[in-house]
């Protein structure tokens, strides 16, 4: 009986995700950080699950950073959506997938404005009419990109060369997971396990052998905050909320961050740095920093591919003891080459952080 | 022009994010400008709903609503529904719309996001793009990020992007025609217009205050609103 009505509960945080031909959509953050994993993302989908991507030229910026700074008003973030939404509509797709969470979270609100006030709905058909001649259909499926990932978490593990195990002691890695505050904040619903409990990035932590950290500031935010950090007198706010969360994790000695936004990775990585630069703390182990992943780089490395075709040279806070520790074999020689090996010479070294 | 709290319910946001407040300050203890600045996101729901037209100007003018960082943790938790950062992002429309942005501090900031991020939209089809963010503007960024932009083409080719080329990809070149309807979008919805005003709106207020405001980012009145942070947003009271 009991079990029964937690099947039943449980059943209101899961989600339906398509599993195959998405309309795929780039994120402006990720494109300029960490470009390698929107490459791994379809890489794998592609090539090691077979899937069916279709990425249209023609799609911009779903404009979402500008909306939630407020310079760009909500008609035309709708009409930016809507805009998508026609490029997929022509491309002859209806599963939508966004590998950003500011979209996914703005292209949830919009389209359940649009459930709630289909006249708002009409009249941005009408703006997108006249100012392009454009018509579109509503897609029938919505993911963000780690919902894909985690949908095909078991088939990555078994084709997988890794699992998130210390070579060395045979024990879990112990993970912190963070979620973007826009994949479920606004809309439990949309995001696997809901807002209070989210699984998506859990799933494949547990399943691919590593062990999820419970600790007090799990569910704050990175800190990122919009205008709190694209105007330079605010980002006090942003490094204070980094902060907050590095204290409040650093005594579960976590062996790496693993996120599903953007947006996230970057700040912790960055304001890790920045932190050991303004007063010298570190809050990884030996006066290393702790390295933080995004989803695609994770399921990459479980999947045996080289660390550097990955992007993990553009960390600011260096991967290798994660490396280390994952068994996994590294050239440092090659680690800031270009392509075909061209010498780019190295990054200068942080004043405290530990750098390979 | 009706009441201001008449225009702030016209917008669906504003219907959907308030309900009826009981003032518990839930979100207030989960809100992350609330750990930061001297804010409190009860205190915009309770000035809404006394729908005081004074108190509703006075708040439209203030620095307080533009501390929120729109990452709506205050929506999952408030127990009866409401969103107070939803009602933010109305708060901060009809300051724009009404010009009553430039008489605080952090709202002037407004001309800075624009002039950033907002152009950037309409120039590259991206809310950012690399060449961008600065070194110099961006510190925390370290070592690495400068080691990209001293070898961005080579560093985005190693990636796997397609950086300022044509065709599908990484930081593609968005085409013109693209970002002609992204412009026509903008004409028609309000977006257009809401720049002008930012603009129109800071350029009184620099002659207000008596300093330089012109296209660079170096002028007198951008750099100010750009880097001057008051100590009484943080100050413990």
């Amino acid at each position: 009986m009991i079990i029964e009505g937690k099947k039943r509960l449980w059943q209101e945080y899961q989600k339906e995700i398509a599993d195959d031909r998405y309309f795929y959509v780039r994120s402006c953050v990720r494109q300029n950080f960490f470009p390698a994993s929107e490459k791994v993302f379809l890489r794998i989908l592609k090539e090691e699950l077979g899937k069916d991507v279709y990425e249209n030229a023609a799609h911009t910026t779903c404009s979402g950073i500008g909306y939630h700074s407020d310079v760009v008003p909500f008609e035309t973030a709708m009409t930016v959506i809507a805009r998508q939404f026609s490029l997929m509509t022509e491309s002859g797709y209806e599963h939508f997938v966004t590998s950003c969470i500011t979209s996914f979270g703005l292209y949830s609100e919009v389209l359940e404005t649009w459930k709630h006030f289909p006249d708002v709905l009409q009249k941005v058909r009408g703006y997108l009419k006249e100012a392009t001649g454009r018509t579109f259909e509503l897609p029938k499926n919505v993911a963000h990109a780690s919902d894909v990932i985690f949908r095909f978490r078991n088939e990555i593990a078994s084709r997988g060369t890794h699992r998130l195990v210390n070579h060395l002691t045979g024990k879990p890695l112990r993970v912190v997971e963070h979620i973007g505050c826009h994949y479920s904040k606004m809309f439990p619903s949309k995001g696997v396990g809901g807002a209070e409990y989210p699984y998506v990035l859990v799933g494949m932590i547990e399943d691919w052998g590593g062990e999820v950290i419970d600790y007090p500031e799990r569910r704050h935010c990175c800190g990122f905050g919009f205008r709190q950090y694209i105007v330079r007198a605010n980002r006090g706010y942003s490094i204070a909320n980094s902060k907050k969360k590095f204290e409040s994790m650093k005594p579960y000695q976590p062996d790496f961050i693993l996120t599903n936004c953007p947006g996230c990775p970057m700040f912790f990585d960055r304001w890790q740095y920045a932190l050991s630069e303004m007063e010298g703390v570190t809050y990884g182990q030996n006066g290393e920093g702790i390295p933080v992943l995004t989803y695609e780089e994770l399921s990459g490395l479980i999947l045996g591919y080289d660390p550097w075709d990955l992007g993990l040279q553009v960390h600011q806070v260096p991967v290798e003891p994660l490396l280390d520790k994952l068994g996994i074999p590294y050239d440092p020689e090659t680690k800031f080459a270009g392509k075909d090996g061209q010498d780019l010479g190295r990054p200068d070294a942080p004043t405290h952080m530990k750098f390979f | 022009m009706g009441k201001l709290y008449d225009q702030l319910a016209a917008d669906v946001r504003f219907k959907e994010g308030l309900k009826a407040c009981l003032h518990c300050g839930t979100c207030t203890a989960i809100c992350p400008a609330a750990e930061f600045y001297n804010y409190q996101p009860r205190q915009i729901v309770e000035i809404l709903q006394t729908k005081d037209e004074e108190k509703i100007e006075a708040l439209l003018k203030d620095d307080m609503i533009w501390y929120c960082g729109e990452c709506m943790s205050c929506v999952t938790r408030c127990p009866r529904g409401n969103a107070p950062g939803l009602l933010i992002t109305v708060l901060r429309s009809l300051s724009q719309e009404l010009g009553y942005f430039i008489e605080s501090e952090k709202g002037r900031q407004q001309l800075a996001v624009k002039r950033t991020v907002g152009q950037w939209i309409l120039d590259y089809g991206y809310c950012l793009y690399p060449e961008n963010i600065t070194p110099e503007a961006h510190p925390e960024q370290g070592p690495i990020w400068q080691w990209e932009i001293d070898h961005l083409e080579a560093v985005m080719e190693r990636l796997g992007a397609n950086y300022r080329k044509t065709g599908p990809g990484i930081l593609r070149k968005v085409p013109d025609e693209d970002l002609d309807e992204l412009k026509r979008i903008f004409d028609v919805t309000g977006g257009t217009e809401r720049f002008r005003k930012i603009e129109e709106y800071s350029r009184l207020k620099a002659e207000e205050m008596g300093m330089e405001l012109n296209e660079s980012f170096e002028s007198e009145y951008f750099h100010h609103i750009y880097t001057t942070n008051d100590p009484k947003h943080t100050a413990s009271e």
